[in-house]
């Protein structure tokens, strides 16, 4: 297992290594002036601007400057927002981010494994089809529109809940719920299938040949069998929650990486796009690779064959 | 037990023998036997929700087709005048009146801003008196357009990687699943973003964008199914009388690929419509004045908590077409694999 | 002797999208205290669904169309679902058929096999464990204590056949059910699970129903033999008499194909046709259609059984007393001289026939 972790992260850190050069390079070919208001500046001025954020080096240095810079953490300094260092904007809104993210993947895996299981041990009854038909809606409706209706029915009609600001927790809660529903659906529809497969196996007949109750037989065997699997599609789902965060986080006016990360795109802000992009694929690669270690934790096949039995 | 033989009645001949029935005749079989396509085109006209699908999203392509040629009014033709007024129809049921409530009083805004009699949008008009019902059929006509662009660079890409890759195996797989290891964890989103920063915004590049990375999935999906088939008797048996690997795929895997890569094409057009929608809603799709259901969302979204309407036609439209490429596709994929339904 | 299990005109239906398959079409039989009955049919005659429902398994889609399952003075089939599941895995267990695919893959195997004892509340946790050690050396697993917190995977197909029994001796039932236990294994691990399982019915006091499509098997275990076709029963008796003295047809044709030692020719016999559609059984005998010796009367009347010995009944026109004596196949003559000689010899008798049946 050790040697397996290893050799993950070795690719890991190759991955982010090419994700960071080819973002890189991308970013030097990109059309549009850094400078909001290039067109009222002088050449000087450009030159001087040009020089102070490193601009006037050849690309390889640029590139060398960058790299070094990474690894200390550094992303460079944004072109807009008060030229404040990247890093620093980042810092200082991942919390919103990682708040509702968290709040939403665990709403929506726990409401859709509860969901698929009860689909899957009512299968072919009005149970499973309702179950169904929530987890097509919440596959199919974009989480933006979600978002939009969410708004303006839960907060601009009945006034439950604030519209768009970022305050304290009750703030938080839309923007979870719209955020959840791809997760749930997809888990739901991933948790019936497996379950149903579980179900009809030699070993949940021989559970009840044992004496277990229906309920007893789903507790002890069925459920565990069908959630080892699950866990392979938190991957997928945290590519969505990252996807569904910028619109949301828009829609919400929460002050997250999302919302950041929209904003730099419609403002030319480079060094903040690639530090994002960066951000983003790193959490992605780390959540693969936990998933990974962990459904090898979980699933004892994997765990006692020891080598490396996920791909 | 040997009385109740007393009960039926027995003559002298019941005791002659007639021996066993034609074995050719008992062992011929019944029922007619379907293909396997028979079989699942059967199985699929069985699912009502799949098949309805199926009717709507024809009715809707057809609707899209049309719009190449005509529409109500002209999409992008703006009438400042008229801006902003809710949907009309002639006999005015409820919800296309032509009023409005304007700080809780019912306004006939058709009269307010002088349309003249006879003059309906069916959907209203947006903020430049633009024909939203038009500008809705042509967006739907653009986002489908998208999608289904943007699967095709799915086929086009997607197959014959999965197909080399799965069938040459050793180093060549190892390289090849490698690259998509390293593509697959940047988040897809982020390469379209950046993708579309570097082209001017437009179809083009968005189709561009999406297929760099929307190939990915199938590629794996035509690999997987390709190690299972490679190691199947009959190509085997193909692969032994000397057939050329050229020929294999396309008489042999091809056939078989069929039903993998027609679902993964019905989830994929649903995707790409949604990342469509997606890219414009924040601003970085169609740009301006083209109509997609991502650019309507968008406008309609600004202003959605006093012009509802603006928001609500776009939305019902990109949830019915999703959802309905989402239920055929399940039927489908019920259909040609019936085991991950049972 | 005492009868422990009593199945009487049992019925069973499936729903399917083509019809009613009649799947069990009244099948009486019983069971004594401490022996092994075999149930022999081939694949689709019914022998699983008839011991799935003494278990009350069946499948959604099946339904008892009449009859009584007779279990210590009570009928199984009026029981809630809590009274069957107090019975399931402690007065009766079952063996599946395969033990690659019968154990959960994500349990140790000591906590699957302590689990009967566990849910019956027949003891704590750590006597428990106690005792699925004790019958995991008991049915052979080396290294027992060892191995109780292994996971299936880590055993091979015999040794898992091995715990799936354990699992269902653990908690010492009166009735084992082994449906076709030894099929999916390798010939020399068959040997060896059927020893063992007459070891544990000496060590034990239980009685088993043994169903399987091997006679092979059935000659080294059972004391009495049913044979299956078509949703019913048509023949029974001790297993002397169906091996060496059958007289229904469908017997003849099994015995006949099964191979033996001195079997001369090179080719394997095997009963022409297929077994008739379920959905729309035929009025007389199912086996008429393939049957050589078919008269006129087995395409109209339903054969009753009839009355061999005591203990050998078969349900076969050709035992009526107005039914002309036929030649039975070559092999199956062999058989019954051979089985005249050694009740001649006394080698085996009458005295192997347990009991004498009432219900004829």
């Amino acid at each position: 297992m050790g040697k397996y972790i290893l050799k993950r992260v070795g690719y890991m850190v190759l991955t982010m290594f090419i994700i960071a050069t080819a973002t890189f390079f991308l970013m030097k070919l990109m059309p549009g002036s850094p400078y909001a208001n290039q067109a009222k500046m002088t050449t000087e001025q450009i030159n001087i601007m040009n020089h102070q954020y490193g601009l006037d080096k050849p690309a390889y240095q640029q590139y060398w400057i960058y790299l070094v810079g990474l690894l200390h953490g550094d992303f460079g300094t944004s072109f807009q927002f008060n030229n404040q260092p990247v890093s620093y904007l980042i810092a200082s809104r991942i919390g919103p981010s990682m708040q509702i993210g968290v709040q939403a993947i665990i709403l929506g895996t726990l409401l859709g494994i509860l969901l698929g299981a009860i689909a899957a041990i009512r299968k072919n009854t009005w149970v499973d089809t309702v179950a169904t038909f929530f987890a097509i809606i919440g596959r199919s409706i974009p989480n933006f529109v979600f978002a939009v209706l969410l708004q303006f029915f839960l907060a601009f009609k009945l006034r439950i809940f604030p519209i768009a600001l970022w305050e304290g927790f009750s703030s938080s809660i839309l923007p979870t719920i719209a955020l959840a529903m791809a997760p749930l659906a997809t888990t739901a529809r991933f948790m019936r299938t497996e379950m149903v497969d579980v179900l009809n196996s030699d070993y949940i007949e021989l559970a009840r040949a044992k004496g277990n109750t229906p309920w007893q037989t789903v507790a002890k065997h069925a459920l565990r069998n069908s959630l080892i699997p699950v866990v392979t599609i938190i991957g997928p789902m945290a590519v969505d929650l990252m996807v569904g965060s910028m619109v949301v986080e828009n829609i919400f006016s929460i002050p997250g990486i999302g919302d950041q990360f929209v904003k730099s795109i419609t403002t030319n802000d480079y060094p903040t796009i690639m530090g994002l992009t960066l951000l983003y694929s790193f959490m992605l690669v780390v959540v693969i690779l936990i998933v990974d270690i962990l459904y090898g934790l979980i699933d004892p096949r994997i765990r006692l064959s020891g080598s490396e039995g996920s791909n | 037990m040997a009385e109740q033989t007393n009960q039926i009645k027995l003559n002298k001949n019941s005791f002659n023998k007639v021996g066993a029935n034609d074995v050719d005749e008992q062992e011929k079989i019944s029922a007619p036997s379907l293909t396997f396509l028979q079989d699942a085109i059967r199985r699929l006209k069985k699912n009502k929700a799949a098949i309805i699908s199926l009717w709507l999203l024809v009715i809707i392509i057809m609707i899209s087709i049309i719009s190449i040629w005509w529409t109500p009014s002209d999409p992008n033709a703006q009438h400042v005048a008229y801006a902003n007024l809710p949907p009309k129809i002639a006999n005015g049921i409820p919800g296309f009146t032509g009023k409005a409530s304007v700080g809780g009083e019912i306004v006939d805004k058709y009269a307010q801003a002088n349309v003249p009699k006879g003059t309906y949008y069916v959907l209203g008009t947006d903020y430049l008196g633009r024909d939203l019902f038009s500008r809705l059929m042509k967006g739907v006509a653009l986002s489908l357009l998208i999608g289904m662009l943007a699967t095709l660079f799915d086929l086009v890409i997607g197959i014959p990687y999965g197909i080399i890759s799965g069938w040459k195996g050793g180093r060549t797989d190892t390289i090849m699943q490698r690259i998509i290891e390293i593509i697959s964890s940047i988040p897809n989103l982020v390469v379209v973003i950046l993708m579309l920063l570097l082209f001017t915004p437009g179809l083009g590049s968005i189709v561009v964008a999406m297929g760099i990375t929307g190939w990915i999935t199938m590629a794996r999906l035509v690999r997987a199914e390709t190690l299972t088939l490679k190691s199947q008797e009959y190509v085997l048996a193909a692969r032994t009388l000397g057939e050329s690997s050229f020929k294999i795929a396309i008489k042999h895997l091809i056939p078989n690929l069929s039903s993998t890569i027609i679902i993964q094409t019905m989830f994929s057009i649903p995707t790409a419509i949604f990342f469509e929608a997606f890219l414009s809603f924040i601003g970085i799709g169609i740009p301006a004045p083209n109509a997609s259901l991502g650019t309507l969302l968008s406008d309609g979204q600004k202003t959605f908590r006093f012009l509802p309407y603006q928001m609500w036609y776009p939305a019902a439209a990109i949830s019915i077409i999703m959802i309905a490429f989402n239920l055929l596709a399940d039927g489908l994929r019920d259909a040609f694999d019936p085991k991950a339904s049972e | 002797m005492e009868k422990i299990l009593d199945v009487k005109n049992l019925k069973i239906n499936f729903s399917t999208f083509a019809g009613q398959v009649q799947a069990i079409r009244d099948v009486s039989f019983h069971l004594n205290k401490g022996e092994t009955l075999a149930i022999v049919g081939e694949s689709g005659s019914g022998k699983s669904v008839t011991v799935r429902s003494i278990m009350a398994l069946l499948a959604n889609n099946a339904h008892i169309d009449g009859g009584e399952i007779d279990f210590k003075g009570q009928d199984i089939l009026k029981m809630s679902p809590r009274e069957i599941e107090k019975i399931r895995g402690n007065d009766i267990s079952m063996i599946f058929q395969d033990p690659m695919t019968s154990l959960d893959p994500t349990m140790p195997i000591g906590k699957q096999v302590a689990e009967p004892l566990l849910i019956h509340g027949s003891m704590n946790h750590a006597n428990a464990m106690a005792r699925a050690e004790e019958v995991l050396k008991l049915v052979g697993i080396d290294n027992a204590k060892n191995r109780m917190k292994d996971y299936p995977h880590q055993f091979s197909g015999g040794q898992r056949q091995r715990i799936v029994i354990a699992i269902a001796i653990v908690n010492y039932p009166e009735i084992l059910l082994a449906d076709e236990p030894t099929t999916a294994l390798d010939v020399t691990i068959q040997a060896q699970i059927i020893d063992l399982m007459k070891d544990l019915q000496h060590k034990i006091g239980t009685s088993i129903i043994f169903i399987t499509h091997d006679l092979g098997v059935v000659a080294g275990i059972a004391d009495r033999v049913a044979v299956m076709y078509a949703g019913k029963i048509i023949e029974y008796g001790t297993v002397d008499e169906i091996f060496y003295d059958p007289k229904h047809p469908y017997t003849w044709g099994l015995l006949n194909s099964m191979p033996t030692l001195d079997t001369s020719s090179k080719r394997l016999y095997a009963i022409p046709g297929t077994p008739p559609n379920l959905l729309d059984p035929p009025a007389g005998d199912a086996f008429a259609p393939r049957n050589p010796y078919t008269m006129e009367i087995d395409h109209e009347a339903m054969p009753p059984f009839f009355k061999v010995t005591d203990t050998h009944y078969a349900a076969t026109w050709l035992l009526h007393p107005d039914a002309p004596q036929v030649d039975p196949p070559l092999a199956i003559k062999k058989r019954q001289a051979e089985y005249r000689e050694l009740l001649a010899s006394g080698q085996i008798g009458s005295h192997k026939a347990k009991e004498v049946d009432q219900n004829a």
